[in-house]
């Protein structure tokens, strides 16, 4: 982990995304200034090619800042924003001022209307990346589209719907798959989500008393925690390879691994964070289910588990790798060159 | 709190052993049946162990003034691999290289590391571990067997069991009382280096529900020991068999248990040009579990290089690696019955891969015993998030 870049955005982030910022803005409040806060302080330009005024770090680099947005329970696509303004920065070109989202779905009508359902982020997104048949891609703004709430209490997904074919569109010039790099950064913030769900439940258990003493004393209970711990740190290493491309890319088949083990991590840890608490984690008012409804969302969007493990199986049977060791070094895992040492 | 284990690199060194290694399993496992090489670390062969001896693979991450290769924690890493992903028979040296040799460098005299590391090195000695007693499972500190001071040594009276390859073996480091009673627990242990041609000793296998017998029971009837049998602090067992158990849990061997069986299941879907789409599924979700935990275990052998002792971090890959390993003849089961029962290209397997799958099923409950039980290493991660 970068910390001389981690440590000052947690910081940032422990200062202006509170967990009431983050009720205020899923509650209707404006996230400007939030993300006025986050645009100062020059993070996004975090992947930004140095020639164009960027830190020009590589993907690996920002993962830790991902999985801290993850950790804060970031209500903006401060993430995705990065890659997007790398992109067409290296491209010449210019972002979009504001919070880009990545639609997990397009759809274009004969007659030029545009939706994205279920767009993550679609919400407080100014404006986000859809797919096109042919494979191109462009950001649009999102000032003209309609903008409906999932309806899902809390949740900053939204359908977004262009009537007319939308202005200001700007095109992107390479192929980007951006279902993997929309399934990566999913990852990597519930890496982060992940470990806040289990930081946040074993200082529960340690200050919840039943029966004389507090509840983490409990082998029942030390044993579940033991288990989430082990699929939370398992999830944090499997979004580290999702994210460690040398680019602002990541590279297909690792992000397909990261969501897939990420997303069964979820699956796994949410339900066990609400056992442990026990009723109050059922509570508005607990931060817990910032946190766990998070991991719910992220382990959906642009696929969970079972799909990625798909994208994953058939590219290994369709390998001529003699055993699946060498095509998990040779074909997924990044190479050793690629992986800086960190003490 | 638990922190993260971060990606680490395997050093330009170590990975350059990997393609000499490969040509050599290449050879010495030519027409070896997977159900065969799927024993793999149960797996006895003296001669195979002696040609790795020769090579300078065993012991490579040993000092070189004991005949080791003094190597690093990542050349050991990546011998270790290849010989499991392939099914080496490993058996014969694997504890003596493991933990026994590393044992008696850090706990023994000059003439014991003399006496025994080169001949453990060479591939010449083989040991088995002298922990278990029928009634010292998993609390370890119950050990009845009792060695008792003499004039000139020792005498030992007692039983160990699930003793793997005694029968093959000529040292045992066992843990033994030598004060106090077992009321004592961790106080009054100490280990001793047992030549298991002592007079007195018996071993009587044990066979197993897949017909090996690799499994023993030893009984120490008045064993008669030299004074220098001792390896390290009279006292001290406890403090080492801790370590002992350190050295046995914390390398890669953790993931690829049932990988043999893994590679058998791919060959077929691909001899079958299987597309269902819950094979594909299962086979991803093996590969990218088995990806994860390698890249954990890097990173626990990274932490070990550099000195630390990262057991909270190597009970957690254990115990994660082990549920893969004992999940994947579970599910690979399942698809092949369903194959099987749906009919269509894939539905006849390879008797082989039967086989194979028959072996590591019945075997697999294992894997999460040796080395400490689940709930052992549960408990020393609960120890590392502050709940105990």
């Amino acid at each position: 982990m970068k910390n001389e870049i981690a440590e000052p955005f947690d910081r940032l982030l422990g200062d202006v995304c509170t967990p009431a910022t983050v009720r205020a803005i899923e509650g209707g409040a404006s996230a400007a200034p939030l993300w006025s806060a986050i645009e100062r302080s020059g993070f996004l330009a975090t992947l930004v090619p140095e020639a164009a005024g960027g830190a020009g770090l590589r993907l690996a680099d920002a993962f830790a800042l991902f999985a801290l947005e993850g950790r804060h329970a970031v209500p903006l696509p401060a993430a995705h924003t990065m890659i997007v303004r790398a992109l067409l920065a290296s491209d010449g070109g210019n972002a979009p001022p504001g919070a880009i989202a990545i639609a997990a779905e397009t759809r274009v009508g004969a007659d030029g209307t545009v939706s994205c359902p279920g767009t993550p982020f679609g919400l407080v997104a100014d404006a986000v990346v859809v797919t096109h048949a042919n494979g191109g891609w462009s950001v649009l703004p999102v000032v003209a589209a309609e903008r409906r709430p999932s309806g899902v209490h809390g949740s900053l997904r939204a359908d977004l719907h262009w009537r007319a074919p939308p202005a200001g569109a700007i095109a992107g010039t390479r192929p980007v798959a951006w279902a993997e790099v929309g399934a990566a950064l999913s990852a990597a913030l519930l890496a982060g989500t992940l470990e806040r769900v289990l930081a946040t439940t074993v200082a529960f258990a340690n200050e919840r008393v039943q029966f004389g003493r507090s509840i983490g004393k409990f082998q029942a209970i030390q044993h579940q925690l033991a288990v989430m711990a082990e699929h939370v740190v398992a999830a944090h290493m499997a979004a580290q390879i999702g994210c460690s491309g040398d680019g602002p890319l990541p590279v297909p088949l690792r992000a397909a691994l990261a969501k897939a083990r990420a997303s069964e991590a979820a699956a796994l840890a949410a339900p066990l964070a609400h056992a442990v608490h026990g009723a109050i984690g059922i509570t508005a008012e607990l931060d817990l289910q910032l946190y766990t409804r998070r991991a719910h969302e992220l382990r959906a969007d642009f696929g969970a588990e079972t799909h990625w493990n798909r994208v994953l199986g058939r590219a290994l049977l369709a390998s001529d790798a003699p055993l699946a060791l060498d095509f998990l070094r040779d074909a997924l895992l990044p190479s050793n060159d690629e992986i800086q040492a960190t003490p | 709190m638990i922190e993260p284990l971060a990606l680490q690199p395997l050093p330009a060194s170590a990975e350059a052993l990997r393609a000499d290694v490969r040509r050599f399993l290449d050879e010495a496992l030519a027409g070896v049946p997977a159900d065969v090489r799927a024993r793999s670390w149960l797996g006895f062969d003296a001669e195979f162990s002696r040609k790795l001896g020769t090579r300078g693979w065993i012991g490579l991450a040993l000092p070189r003034e004991y005949g080791g290769g003094g190597g690093g924690a990542f050349d050991r890493f990546v011998l270790v691999e290849e010989l499991l992903a392939r099914g080496a028979p490993v058996s014969a040296h694997w504890i003596a290289e493991r933990q026994s040799a590393p044992m008696v460098l850090r706990y023994g005299s000059e003439a014991q590391k003399r006496a025994i590391v080169p001949r453990v090195c060479a591939g010449e000695l083989f040991f088995a571990i002298g922990m278990s007693e029928p009634q010292a499972g998993s609390d370890l500190a119950s050990v009845r067997t009792r060695a008792t001071r003499t004039d000139r040594g020792w005498r030992v009276q007692g039983q160990k069991i699930w003793t793997t390859n005694a029968e093959h073996s000529h040292f045992m480091i066992a843990l033994v009382r030598t004060s106090g009673t077992p009321e004592d627990r961790q106080r009054g242990l100490s280990q001793l280096l047992i030549d298991l041609k002592t007079p007195g000793i018996t071993v009587r296998p044990i066979e197993d529900l897949t017909g090996d017998r690799h499994f023993t029971e030893v009984f120490f009837d008045d064993v008669v020991l030299p004074e220098d049998a001792l390896i390290g602090n009279e006292g001290s067992g406890w403090e080492q068999v801790t370590a002992e158990l350190a050295f046995e849990r914390s390398g890669p061997e953790r993931l690829y248990s049932s990988i043999v069986l893994f590679d058998a299941w791919l060959a077929h879907l691909r001899a079958t040009g299987s597309t269902d789409p819950a094979a594909l599924a299962l086979a991803g979700r093996i590969a990218g579990h088995t990806a994860t935990l390698r890249s954990m275990s890097v990173a626990v052998t990274a932490k070990v290089g550099a000195g630390a002792s990262p057991m909270t971090e190597a009970a957690l890959v254990k115990d994660l690696g082990t549920e893969l390993e004992q999940s994947m003849p579970i599910a690979i089961a399942d698809a092949l019955a369903t194959a099987r029962a749906e009919g269509g290209a894939a539905a006849s397997a390879p008797a082989e891969l039967l086989r194979t799958l028959a072996y590591i099923t019945q075997f697999a409950p294992t894997f999460s015993l040796r080395g400490g039980t689940r709930e052992v290493l549960r408990g020393l991660i609960a120890r590392g998030l502050g709940l105990r």
